[in-house]
């Protein structure tokens, strides 16, 4: 990425080129540095609404542990986001469950078997897949998959844990595959054509070739799956049926972290409690999606230190 | 294989590897054709609703009829105001990686930041739209609040794709310049810039399609329920199709099933035209490279 020193030499008699030069310089940096300065931004502007009250008012015990979330009971409102997590964590769980063998086998097939025309067009269908909006997976949620799975199970209510992992697994699915792609393909071909060359099948040189190479780069892009699936909003606020409840079995209606933020926040009142513990939750999204996205990041370099 | 026919175990290789590639292509097919049916489904279901007053008119008697102009201005005026921040700061982001940053750890932890601000849940970043530019900034819930917003949240996009634009330019291009006693910046903006813009542009546009389909950011700061107006200023509140979809899909009661079908349905149609500009676009410059 560096470039070596290139221009500027003598710099003085250059004058006023010089001095563009430079300016150019500081004004790029300030554009270089801009997202280190919105990521602590996010963190400084929403840990400034929810950090005192997570820190000093919120019974983190009663957060974790219990299952009653009921920002607005009176005398004494409880926030216990168990019930959320929960929540999150089985559709997400299902989601991946669904989404990661399917995504890894579809990188497979189109960056090992296809090839040619028919390797192009897998690809561009893919990325229009990941193109189609969150809001839109929401309303299929509801709308195609929820009467769908009324029938096929012969259930009251088609929102549930199922519904929106499935719906959530279809979204992941191919940006896992896309990333999944980029990391068999950052295998280098020399690999490949060794093996061929000492008469190997193609599978052979996929499962003991390709495969061991590109490991971290495929764990780095089920990472960032899980990551997508836990910071999900709207297609979970829809398909999950969002009710707190903790689930016992995958056709229960469930409510996520997120999806709680989304709904609740319009109708709460600024710098009340409720507001604070919405923000104390997106506290804890922030943390959880950092520390992912590190460890992904973790792997990916791995994979480049290895080489 | 064998100089004397296939052996037994060169067989059941070969029909190992029939059976693993033609596992991972039903793999493949089982992810695209589920979606491939639900957009069929969308189509059937919404397609009645179409026509000309459904886009030009506004909605009536309680959102249960009439059109969605309000919304598609909206969110037209939604991703004006933010490319509007988001392009300029994308650019010299990328310009910076691509040209001045040397390996170091400041260039790691950009990265890093990059990474993360594209993951960083959307519901997170309508928590900080409100906590920055609503609250603290005083923009109060409006189209410059929410368009801030989607900003920050689609400057990854732009970063990504504008980096990979210029890295394309060969190196040799830019030791030319400089051997001929150019600045750092003459080279960039004669020599650089000018070989990578359709690359920014391919960038810029799925930065539109990203825009247009976000829901959770947009809420809180500056998307409302239903006005009566178009929107005038960056200070007024407006519709906007993505949120449109979600309030007619659970809030209205009374709305005709077709309606929200026939909405989704423009809201996919329109960011599937947008990304597919793009990949023809990337197809077409791709061919047309000169080295």
């Amino acid at each position: 990425m560096a470039r070596k020193e290139g221009g500027s030499a003598g710099g003085d008699h250059l004058g006023r080129e010089w001095w563009w030069d430079k300016i150019a310089q500081a004004v790029l940096f300030g554009g270089g540095i801009s997202a280190i300065v919105f990521v602590i931004a996010i963190f400084v502007f929403v840990a400034q609404q929810g950090l005192g009250f997570a820190l000093f008012d919120l019974d983190l015990a009663t957060f974790f542990t219990s299952p009653q979330w009921r920002p607005t009971s009176e005398p004494e409102p409880i926030f216990g986001a168990l019930a959320l997590i929960v929540g999150t964590a089985s559709i997400t769980g299902l989601a991946m469950l669904v989404s990661v063998p399917f995504s890894i086998g579809a990188a497979i097939f189109i960056g090992e078997f296809a090839s040619g025309r028919t390797r192009e067009i897998l690809k561009v269908l893919v990325e229009l897949l990941a193109a189609i909006p969150s809001v839109v997976w929401g309303f299929i949620g509801l709308m195609v998959m929820s009467p769908l799975l009324m029938d096929v199970f012969d259930v009251p209510v088609g929102v549930s844990v199922l519904n929106a992992g499935l719906i959530l697994g279809l979204m992941a699915a191919p940006i896992m595959t896309t990333i999944a792609e980029d990391a068999l393909k950052a295998v280098p071909d020399g690999f490949r054509e060794a093996a061929e060359a000492m008469g190997a099948t193609r599978w052979q040189v996929i499962r003991q070739v390709v495969l061991p190479s590109a490991k971290n780069g495929l764990v780095a892009a089920v990472l960032l799956g899980v990551g997508r699936g836990f910071g999900e909003t709207m297609a979970v606020l829809m398909a999950s049926g969002h009710s707190i409840n903790m689930p016992s079995s995958p056709l229960d209606p469930v409510r996520a972290l997120t999806a709680t933020i989304a709904a609740e926040l319009g109708e709460t009142a600024r710098g009340s409690e409720h507001y604070r513990a919405l923000f104390s939750i997106g506290i804890l999204l922030f943390a959880v999606t950092f520390v992912i996205n590190l460890l992904a990041d973790v792997f990916v370099r791995g994979r480049r230190a290895s080489r | 294989m064998s100089a004397f026919g296939a052996t037994d175990l060169d067989l059941s290789n070969r029909r190992r590897e029939r059976a693993f590639r033609g596992l991972f292509g039903a793999m493949t097919a089982l992810l695209i054709l589920p979606v491939i049916l639900i957009l069929g489904m969308l189509v059937w279901k919404g397609h009645s609703v179409f026509s000309l007053e459904f886009f030009l008119a506004h909605p009536r008697n309680g959102m249960t009829e009439g059109g969605i102009l309000p919304a598609l201005v909206g969110t037209l005026y939604l991703v004006a105001v933010a490319l509007f921040a988001s392009v300029p700061l994308g650019v010299a982001a990328a310009i910076y990686l691509s040209e001045y940053a040397p390996d170091n750890l400041l260039t790691r932890l950009i990265n890093l930041a990059i990474i993360n601000l594209a993951g960083v849940p959307s519901i997170v970043h309508a928590l900080f739209g409100v906590g920055a530019f609503v609250l603290f900034f005083d923009f109060g819930t409006s189209i410059l609040a929410a368009s801030l917003t989607l900003a920050v949240m689609t400057l990854p996009v732009v970063i990504v794709a504008t980096r990979e634009s210029l890295q394309a330019v060969p190196q040799a291009f830019r030791e030319a310049s400089w051997s001929l006693g150019a600045t750092r910046w003459q080279t960039i903006r004669r020599i650089v810039l000018p070989n990578s813009v359709s690359g920014i542009l391919t960038g810029v546009i799925l930065e539109v399609s990203r825009t247009v389909g976000e829901t959770a950011p947009i809420m809180f700061t500056g998307a409302t329920f239903y006005v009566a107006f178009l929107p005038m200023s960056v200070f007024d509140q407006t519709m906007a199709m993505s949120y449109h979809l979600y309030t007619i899909t659970t809030q209205v009661p009374g709305v005709p099933e077709a309606l929200p079908f026939a909405v989704a349905l423009t809201l996919i149609a329109i960011v599937l035209l947008l990304n597919s500009v793009s990949i023809a676009f990337r197809m077409v410059l791709r061919g047309k490279k000169k080295w």
